[in-house]
């Protein structure tokens, strides 16, 4: 199988489904980049690359530069999501989306509720997250918990470039607004990815590892730091099972519990703030459901509840670190009542 | 679409009549929500809607009646949506400030100001797309162009040429707030200039001005010429809500917008021309009434929404 990366999975899936259906378009701020400038016409592609070349085989009507509103462009794709297209936005960063988020979750959410299915809002706004490219607070934030917590909204956070493809796929053909974040220290990580189309579905979690005695549950780039906590911890006879649920919404809690039926012990690595994040919300899905499963005390490794610092040394300390889950781990399976 | 002046006078006095009923229903504590009423503004949503087809798509806000009426909802379901009943046009489910049909372009109410502006461009990106003529409406309050979605909305409608009628109905009040006393340029229409497209202000009390207007923003829209701003004069009868006891205006002020009450001087400006007498206008008007009390009635017999099927429509649970 091909080996690709991250950012050319996610180009490849835009690619194939505007070849596939002429209601898809991509709009956001320099998703082109330099359109109508004197140099290169599609300079950019996005402030990532992730869009760059849609430009010249779709044309500036399927791939639109926006002014910097976003208000305007996430409405905008909600009003033409009802009318029947498939817009596909760029929000360059998620932290922008504190200045359009009225759209988003007072209006496309709410749309096919609110309007007793007589509405649908397939729209899907991609933004990058994640700390690590010193970027600081403002540009850095895991804010899929954020979404998460609003009904309506479905969240994707991919861990691995054939994941990426196939869950951008499915968003693009999924009816229902989907919030679908790109970690940006992750666009040149490489993995295999088929040429075709494919889907990923929503909502089944992903099982990277099989192990007996801890269960590891992780998101995007911590999926990565997870396995590598778990290769370390095996070399001393420590096994675990690593859960990538992929979505945060719809939530594959299912397989999380059917994971603990065997190892009994959660652990929980989470890249976004310790209150009311995913590590919050798994631990107390699953000690509501499955409290008699449990042999230890659920442990999170999560940031401190602080901004993401820019000083390369303070948010190197800040990310949850491969030995921060390690250490975890050790805790949870060397607890004793 | 509709022309003759019987019809526009028909649609009009079908708002006031909702509006009025709607109003003594509320009074008797047998409405479940709020009222944001829509009466002294009827002209502004016939004068508009009345020059639209089938194809176009409105957008809406929380005081929306007289667009959904204006554009052709049907009245027995949204009725029985007002009062959140199983057979209300969304089942229920979007209530007073927030129906939509929009098999018929009626694209939904809004319960956030301003909010519907960017939709509102959004539509017309997707009629622009659609490239089959069609064109969106963004109805909107004086008080939401203050608000940054407009700014937003103004100017990528601009710049992407849209064919977006932007129009604001300016009843003179932000909720409470006498919009004079928010703004150091009142005049709203001049707000378009500075993002390049043009803007003209309408006695939004005139039907036949209103669909004038209309008619040469449509006219820009469908040539590919891009949005117009229209802003409406008008005056918002009751307070933001039924139960404001409207304390902040005078009741001078009051009387004076109603001596230029919207469906009285298109009644008398068919009164004096050929095409109705007093009879004629009058069984309008019955009709008119006739049909809301069924309309009410119906809404009130019938079922309420079962709770079991409250979370349909629920995704990602």
């Amino acid at each position: 199988m091909p080996r690709k990366s991250f950012r050319q999975a996610l180009n490849e899936a835009m690619r194939l489904e505007m070849r596939r259906d002429p209601r898809v378009f991509v709009m956001g701020e320099d998703v082109a980049g330099g359109k109508g400038a004197s140099g290169e016409q599609d300079a950019w592609g996005g402030a990532f690359g992730v869009t760059k070349g849609l430009l010249a085989e779709f044309g500036p009507e399927r791939v639109r530069d926006t002014p910097i509103t976003e208000s305007a462009f996430v409405g905008a794709a909600a009003g033409a999501a009802m009318t029947g297209l498939r817009p596909v936005v760029e929000i360059m960063f998620v932290d922008f989306m504190g200045v359009c988020f009225d759209q988003i979750f007072n209006q496309a959410a709410k749309f096919r509720y609110m309007f007793g299915g007589k509405a649908v809002t397939p729209m899907v706004l991609r933004a990058t997250f994640g700390a690590g490219t010193r970027s600081a607070s403002q540009h850095s934030q895991a804010l899929y918990p954020l979404f998460t917590h609003i009904p309506g909204l479905k969240v994707v956070v991919p861990s691995s470039p054939y994941d990426a493809k196939g869950l951008l796929i499915q968003a693009i053909r999924d009816d229902d607004p989907v919030i679908f974040l790109e970690h940006k220290a992750m666009y040149d990580d490489m993995g295999e990815v088929p040429d075709g189309a494919y889907v990923v579905p929503f909502g089944e979690a992903g099982v990277l590892r099989d192990g007996g005695d801890v269960t590891i549950v992780a998101y995007g780039r911590m999926v990565g730091r997870a396995m590598e906590a778990a290769a370390r911890l095996a070399r001393d006879g420590i096994e675990a099972t690593v859960v990538d649920p992929r979505t945060t919404s719809p939530l594959d809690i299912d397989t999380i519990v059917e994971t603990l039926e065997e190892t009994g012990r959660l652990v929980i690595v989470d890249e976004a703030y310790p209150r009311c994040g995913m590590a919050s919300d798994i631990a107390g899905i699953v000690a509501e459901e499955a409290f008699g499963l449990l042999k230890a005390p659920i442990q999170k490794v999560t940031p401190p509840h602080a901004p993401v610092p820019y000083a390369p040394e303070l948010e190197a300390a800040y990310i949850p670190s491969v030995e921060k889950i390690e250490a975890a781990v050790r805790k949870a399976v060397g607890w004793t009542r | 679409m509709y022309d003759a002046p019987l019809d526009l006078y028909a649609r009009m006095m079908l708002i006031r009549a909702c509006e009025t009923q709607l109003n003594d229903v509320f009074a008797r504590n047998l409405f479940p929500g709020y009222i944001h009423s829509y009466l002294g503004q009827e002209a502004c949503a016939v004068g508009v809607c009345s020059l639209l087809g089938d194809g176009d798509k409105v957008v809406s806000t929380h005081r929306g009646r007289g667009h959904y009426l204006a554009k052709g909802m049907a009245l027995r379901p949204m009725m029985a949506e007002m009062f959140g009943r199983a057979s209300g046009i969304c089942g229920g489910r979007a209530g007073e400030m927030h129906a939509a049909d929009p098999a018929i372009g009626v694209l939904g109410g809004n319960g956030i100001v301003g909010a519907g502006l960017p939709i509102g461009a959004g539509a017309a990106l997707g009629m622009q797309l659609d490239g089959a003529g069609a064109v969106a409406v963004a109805f909107f309050g004086e008080g939401a162009s203050n608000n940054g979605a407009f700014a937003e909305t103004l100017n990528v409608a601009a710049a992407w040429r849209l064919p977006l009628l932007l129009v604001c109905e300016n009843n003179l009040y932000a909720e409470m707030t006498p919009f004079a006393d928010t703004v150091a340029q009142p005049r709203v229409a001049a707000r378009a200039a500075g993002y390049g497209l043009p803007g003209e202000t309408v006695d939004g009390n005139d039907v036949f001005a209103v669909r004038d207007a209309t008619a040469r923003a449509l006219a820009r829209a469908r040539a590919g010429d891009g949005p117009t701003l229209l802003e409406l004069e008008t005056y918002r009868w009751g307070g933001h809500f039924e139960g404001d006891p409207k304390k902040y205006r005078s009741r001078d002020e009051e009387a004076a917008w109603k001596a230029r009450c919207p469906v009285a001087r298109l009644r008398a400006v068919l009164l004096a021309g050929s095409d109705a007498d007093a009879a004629r206008l009058d069984a309008i008007d019955a009709a008119a009434e006739a049909g809301v009390a069924e309309a009410i009635r119906f809404a009130l017999d019938s079922p309420l929404p079962e709770p079991e099927r409250a979370l349909d429509h629920v995704y990602a649970a």
